[in-house]
């Protein structure tokens, strides 16, 4: 069974417009084995991702199911089979 | 699907002396249209500008409202003949019982309770609506903590446009009814904030809405300059020496810095140094404890607070807020729910301005700054308060009411001992 990615507007050009993508990264695999997996199916999207020193970019938001990856494991966070990820742009919101 | 990304064809002029937008961390430009993120580091959308050479003269001869400061702002020269709330120009209190009780010498409270639905983002949702009209879009939308639902739900009923307002649902009454009553569509999440901007930052990919504070965000945030041109202005074309904002996602704070800088270079102030002062609730203050710890980066927290209205654990504009703070030479506290009732009583008692939390949590955070030496007494500080007290009754509730109930005779009245 997959993991399934939800892709913003900004990331599209990589997926040929889907929202949504799925990638099979295998077991025990983390948020960043999952990046691995998805860069080959579509190349360049985990440098979007991933700043130039392998960070998760400052202003980019990554969810496994509800829990903001910051908040659990950061990129060591285990995306297990039949989870759902997303990924927003953090500068939403506000006043 | 890509629909939102697509550059609309806009008529000439439409956002007035804005020329693109330019992401502030990788300096990247896009085409104005409804785009907030970069596309190739996710950083932030800014409106640039060719602004003309203005004059004092030429501001003070526009309309009372933002709209005076038009050509300093994304949108088309005659923004002020189209429908909208018209929002700003609000008082500039001259603070003198609170200064005296504070011990300071010179304060003023910004008292943006004024506008249309009684909080600053009547200014922000200004901008951010007449940027969709010019795009396009027939339905507006936001993701709020209370004051820009208000704000959004309202604007929208008077343009005649569609709304779609989602908010945290344990949200104060008196922001659920004050936004309800305008009739738009109003979605009360089972979440927090964040919970609540996350979903409408997935909600704004697919759908062909203007979410103000998501794909209108670059045109909206610049709403908040206005804060700093009116102090100037009405300080008499200066600018304070202090000021002390209340921080949030922490965009009102970092834009009242650029528009007091863009007074400065446009030349229509003398570029005087100021310190910006950020103020923020304990139950949830990241860019707070970002500054303590002398760190660059704010890590989320989970809110827990009454000031409601500053409850944003992920805040957007955290970094860009500390940079300005530090910067400036200012600071960032935080104080406890209690000191915000406090700071609240403190300014209705003082000055007869009735805040809601957030100007508690501003008052309330002045009065420690100047306690600690961080705020100086000797300088002209103004203290910006952003909505209304009677949007947060529970706030002050429970320590407020009657000083005595009695009976309607005159021998009560007299027994009660009030003469």
């Amino acid at each position: 069974m997959s993991v399934s990615v939800r892709i913003p507007t900004i990331l599209r050009t990589y997926t040929d417009g889907a929202a949504e993508v799925t990638a099979d990264p295998g077991d025990g695999a983390t948020l960043a084995d999952l990046l691995e997996t998805l860069d080959q199916s579509y190349p360049g999207l985990k440098g979007r991702v991933l700043d130039d020193s392998g960070n998760l970019r400052r202003f980019v938001n990554v969810y496994v199911g509800d829990e903001d990856v910051r908040f659990a494991e950061g990129l060591a966070t285990p995306t297990p089979a039949g989870a759902s990820v997303s990924v927003i742009p953090a500068v939403a919101g506000g006043c | 699907m890509t629909l939102l990304n697509a550059p609309t064809p806009t008529l000439a002029g439409a956002f007035g002396n804005a020329v693109a937008l330019s992401c502030r961390e990788c300096g990247t430009r896009f085409e104005l249209g409804a785009a907030y993120a970069c596309e190739e580091c996710f950083g932030p959308l800014e409106v640039v500008y060719d602004v003309p050479r203005l004059t004092r003269e030429h501001i003070e001869s526009g309309p009372q409202s933002i709209w005076r400061y038009r050509d300093l702002l994304p949108v088309p020269a005659d923004v002020a003949a189209h429908p909208g709330l018209h929002p700003g120009w609000t008082k500039l209190v001259k603070a003198d019982n609170l200064a005296r009780e504070l011990g300071v010498k010179s304060l003023w409270v910004k008292d943006d309770s004024g506008n249309p639905t009684h909080s600053f983002k009547d200014r922000v949702v200004g901008v951010a609506l007449s940027a969709a009209r010019q795009l396009g879009f027939t339905t507006v939308g936001c993701a709020s903590t209370g004051n820009l639902a208000n704000a959004v739900a309202a604007a929208a009923a008077r343009a005649g446009l569609r709304s779609v307002v989602f908010v945290p649902s344990n949200l104060e009454a008196g922001k659920t009814i004050t936004t309800a009553v305008y009739g738009g569509t109003l979605v009360a999440v089972e979440g927090n904030y964040d919970d609540v901007n996350r979903l409408c930052s997935e909600v704004a990919g697919d759908q062909p809405w203007g979410f103000v504070n998501i794909n209108l965000r670059p045109y909206y945030a610049e709403g908040s300059k206005t804060v700093g041109y009116e102090v100037a202005e009405q300080l008499g074309w200066h600018l304070p020496e202090q000021v002390v904002a209340p921080v949030a996602s922490g965009s009102l704070l970092t834009k009242v810095d650029k528009g007091f800088t863009e007074l400065g270079k446009a030349g229509l102030v003398e570029a005087t140094p100021y310190k910006v002062f950020g103020a923020q609730a304990t139950g949830c203050s990241p860019v707070a404890q970002a500054f303590r710890a002398g760190a660059d980066i704010v890590k989320p927290v989970r809110p827990d607070t009454i000031a409601k209205s500053l409850a944003i654990g992920n805040p957007a504009d955290g970094p860009y807020a500390l940079d300005v703070v530090r910067r400036t030479g200012g600071a960032i506290a935080d104080v406890s729910d209690d000191e915000v009732v406090e700071g609240i009583r403190l300014l209705a008692r003082t000055e007869g301005i009735f805040a809601e939390t957030a100007g508690g949590v501003t008052v309330a955070v002045a009065k420690k700054l100047l306690a600690e030496g961080l705020l100086d007494p000797d300088a002209e500080t103004v203290l910006l308060n952003t909505g209304d007290g009677l949007k947060t009754l529970d706030a002050v509730a429970p320590v407020v009411g009657p000083t005595a109930t009695i009976a309607p005779s005159y021998d009560a009245f007299q027994k009660a001992g009030l003469a």
